[in-house]
């Protein structure tokens, strides 16, 4: 427990709580910032990391509980507030205006104004580009953020951070989709800004970094507050073990399998300027992993295998026969499923039922005269959501209220409704919480069972490493590294990600 | 970094969006430069005064619904809120005799006071603006019709100093559209230079980041529906001024031929891009296309399709660029990123 008479922290939340109409997201946030201190708040997906951020962040209105700043009482009642009161985010997901340019992202509402309030836009260009200078960056202030690579926006999230100048900085996994090189420069500003007094409180999954950065950990899981403590006095065996409460082996049950005949030939695979050169096999009843950092090109060499993008050149074989290039039907009649990695954008219709969703893929199968039978679409549903567990009101009920892992799990009852030999499945488990990622792992693992073969995209290590017979690594559209099951480890991938050799590996 | 690969793309497709208001500038030019060889009576000062009065209101009322359709919504009630002031103004010339000046204010009023409530029922009951605007189209045609209650406000009830706006000319231009120059010039000034205007770009650009950065997005979407309906009442009074008489057909189809306007002009219609001179520039070439078919002795049933027609090339224009660029960042970024 958080101790609220601390008079030398700079921020203390205490027992705060938040739900929401069907849920409770968070059940005890507590957390106590010091000044100069990089703190690191773990867990796992929905233990209310994020929900605790935004509540920081003025987003959220607190049900109960307190917050204090400088030992003051304090309540937001808006974004701009919590700004106000010295509290800056870095969000998980940019949140800029894309057509708007870089500096003016920066400066939103606060640009500097010249004579009759007017926007200044040299003084404000100059403003940005001493900011980056102090980043070690170049990028053009003038430039619009459409366009911008997930690490430049990331970047100029983290200028618009400093420019505020704040005593608070919140840092909610700004390094997911960076690479080595910009992690450890944000790291360095992490370093500055901390010897100026700020508080740090950082958000990641990477617990490398969490312990070669932070001198605090505070673990939540189910919304819970669970423990504080400094760096030096836990390690990371501890750690995870608070954070899942559970024995890890659980989390990842793989069962040994032998892999069969080929089932995706993938040959010289080629899209200029996305990938190049990619020749993969994977077969039935084996699970390969594609790992690699973000925007490595390892979703993109998905969509070309399935036909939703274009190929420049390059076959792929699917039970021997070559698919047409370009041509998603085709790819379905041969047997492939994907699962895509945005499950709201891609993978389901979230205003329409279970049953529906379920259906989907098989549309033409329960169609009969062209006419689609509400029964036979409920009969399949219920069918696989008994299979895999779905936990919904009713078949009829919309997907988007369903929890996460539900609707991955629809999105797969869609997919295995066609009775495919390939599955190709992008982040599996990403936003899930962690008992239904257990059990998608679960279904994974007895799908190979029976003789599946399963392409899948993740960028969780532990995952790649718990449930993988073979892990290709991917960095910047080519495949750097080919790894057996025993060979893999975290060092192993992670160098072939980022193209290090022995040494410095994130 | 990637930055200086990703930026090269970006700054040609910036330059070519800057470019719009030349593009359409050129297109203009062409336009009457071939109708004039066709028809040499058509650069005559009055047929050019024609080209440009008849411009003027739909320019006018594009200026507010650009400020509109970027912040991700769109103003319907300007056309018949043109029709409401215009008749209210006449009625009060007829019969209360009123000055020239309360006339302009009770239209200016009169818009502002729609523009408000499309404003606040958009903002604080997040009813969608296509909607409610809609609405308030009919709620006014409505209004308006009880008021004109069938009859017309001809010619001779209006001052004749006060239609001397409508064709009365400063070196050659009509004083209507020195008028809505100002306007524009000071709009197209003020949406680049100030705190409030780049927020309803940002609004348009990215609804839920305004919100994170706090920007009072309702209080600047109510703004530019205010502004748009204050525009609105005074094209209406202008209108007055142009025809001299109105009925309660007054500003029939406005609004969509304003819409046309702003989207040929290069205002994106889900928000966040596009400036009040292209709209601007936008309804000047739809009225000049109208003049040249007329002029080039074209049925005037063309008017419409190749208004149409012009539209649809506007937006396939629009989405072929963007997949350009999105094809160009793509390649920009897999080759050259160097760790």
């Amino acid at each position: 427990m958080t101790t609220p008479s601390d008079t030398n922290a700079r921020l203390v939340l205490t027992n705060a709580t938040k739900s929401f109409v069907t849920v409770r997201a968070l059940a005890d946030g507590s957390i106590t910032l010091y000044p100069g201190e990089a703190h690191a708040l773990l867990g796992e997906n929905g233990a209310g990391k994020s929900t605790l951020v935004k509540i920081l962040a003025g987003v959220y209105r607190p049900d109960g509980g307190e917050l204090r700043i400088d030992d003051t009482p304090v309540e937001f009642n808006g974004p701009a507030a919590a700004r106000a009161a010295g509290v800056s985010i870095i969000y998980q997901e940019p949140t800029l205006f894309p057509d708007l340019t870089v500096a003016e992202n920066i400066f939103t509402g606060r640009q500097r104004l010249g004579t009759f309030r007017r926007i200044d836009r040299r003084a404000m260009n100059l403003d940005a580009n001493e900011i980056f200078a102090r980043l070690g960056v170049r990028l053009d202030p003038e430039q619009p953020a459409r366009g911008l690579s997930v690490a430049d926006q990331q970047i100029v999230e983290i200028a618009k951070a400093l420019s505020f100048n704040s005593q608070v900085l919140v840092m909610d996994e700004p390094t997911a989709a960076l690479t080595t090189v910009e992690v450890e420069r944000l790291f360095e500003v992490m370093r500055t800004l901390r010897s100026h007094g700020t508080a740090v409180l950082f958000i990641s999954h990477r617990l490398d970094e969490v312990f070669a950065s932070c001198q605090r950990v505070t673990v939540m899981r189910d919304g819970r507050f669970v423990r504080t403590e400094p760096i030096e006095k836990v390690t990371v065996d501890d750690v995870i073990h608070s954070m899942v409460g559970r024995d890890l082996a659980t989390l990842f049950p793989k069962t040994a399998t032998v892999a069969g005949e080929p089932v995706l030939e993938v040959e010289n695979l080629c899209t200029a300027g996305v990938f190049d050169n990619i020749s993969l096999t994977v077969r039935r009843g084996e699970i390969v992993a594609l790992a690699g950092l973000v925007g490595a090109g390892r979703s993109e060499v998905a969509r070309a295998i399935f036909g939703i993008d274009r190929r420049d050149s390059g076959s792929v074989r699917v039970n021997g026969r070559t698919l047409p290039n370009g041509d998603p039907l085709a790819a379905m009649a041969a047997g492939v499923a994907l699962v895509p990695e945005d499950r709201r954008q891609q993978g389901l219709v979230m205003a329409m039922g279970v049953d529906q969703n379920v259906a989907l893929a098989s549309i033409r199968r329960l169609a009969r005269f062209g006419l689609v039978r509400r029964a036979s679409e409920r009969r399949l549903a219920s069918n696989w959501s008994a299979r895999l567990r779905i936990k919904s009101g009713r078949v009829r009920d919309a997907v988007a209220t369903l929890s996460g892992g539900n609707q991955q799990k629809v999105v797969l009852a869609k997919w295995l409704a066609r009775d495919p030999s390939l599955l190709i499945i992008d982040e599996p488990t990403r936003g899930i919480d962690v008992g239904t990622k257990a059990e998608v792992h679960r279904i994974l693992d007895g799908l190979v069972g029976d003789g599946l073969a399963i392409l899948m995209i993740s960028s969780e290590l532990p995952e790649v490493l718990g449930m993988a017979d073979r892990v290709l690594v991917l960095r910047e559209g080519r495949l750097t590294g080919s790894f057996s099951r025993a060979d893999a480890d975290e060092t192993t991938i992670m160098r072939a990600a980022t193209g290090q050799h022995a040494g410095a590996v994130a | 970094m990637s930055t200086d690969t990703a930026a090269r793309p970006v700054r040609r497709f910036e330059s070519l969006l800057r470019a719009r208001e030349l593009g359409i500038a050129i297109v203009i030019v062409l336009v009457v430069a071939i109708t004039a060889v066709r028809n040499s009576n058509f650069l005559d000062a009055q047929s050019v005064q024609q080209l440009l009065s008849g411009a003027a209101l739909i320019a006018l009322l594009s200026v507010g619904e650009t400020m509109v359709i970027i912040t991700r919504n769109v103003d319907l009630s300007v056309g018949s809120t043109v029709g409401l002031s215009a008749y209210v103004f006449g009625d009060l010339f007829k019969y209360q005799h009123i000055s020239v000046v309360a006339g302009f204010a009770v239209g200016i009023v009169l818009g502002a006071v729609v523009g408000a409530v499309n404003g606040l029922v958009t903002t604080v009951l997040r009813v969608p603006s296509l909607v409610v605007t809609l609405a308030m189209l009919y709620v006014i045609r409505g209004v308006d019709g009880m008021i004109v209650n069938g009859h017309t406000i001809d010619p001779t009830a209006i001052p004749h100093a006060f239609t001397e706006v409508g064709y009365r000319t400063l070196f050659g231009v009509p004083w209507l559209a020195i008028i809505v120059i100002v306007v524009v010039a000071v709009a197209g000034y003020a949406m680049r230079s100030f705190r409030a205007s780049r927020d309803l770009y940002a609004i348009g650009s990215n609804p839920e980041a305004a919100a994170l950065a706090g920007i009072p997005a309702g209080r600047r979407v109510f703004t530019a529906f205010v502004i748009s309906g204050t525009l609105a009442g005074l094209a209406g009074a202008l209108f007055l001024a142009l025809h001299a008489q109105v009925d309660n057909s007054g500003g029939i189809g406005y609004e969509l031929a304003v819409v046309a306007a702003v989207v040929v002009g290069g205002v994106a219609i889900f928000g966040g891009s596009g400036t009040v001179v292209g709209a601007a520039l936008g309804a000047l070439l739809l009225n000049t296309i109208n003049q040249a078919l007329v002029a080039s002795k074209v049925s005037s049933f063309w008017n419409m399709a190749v208004a149409g027609g012009l539209l649809l090339a506007a937006i396939a224009f629009d989405r072929w660029l963007s997949l350009r660029v999105a094809r160009g960042l793509k390649s920009a970024r897999g080759v050259h990123r160097d760790v």
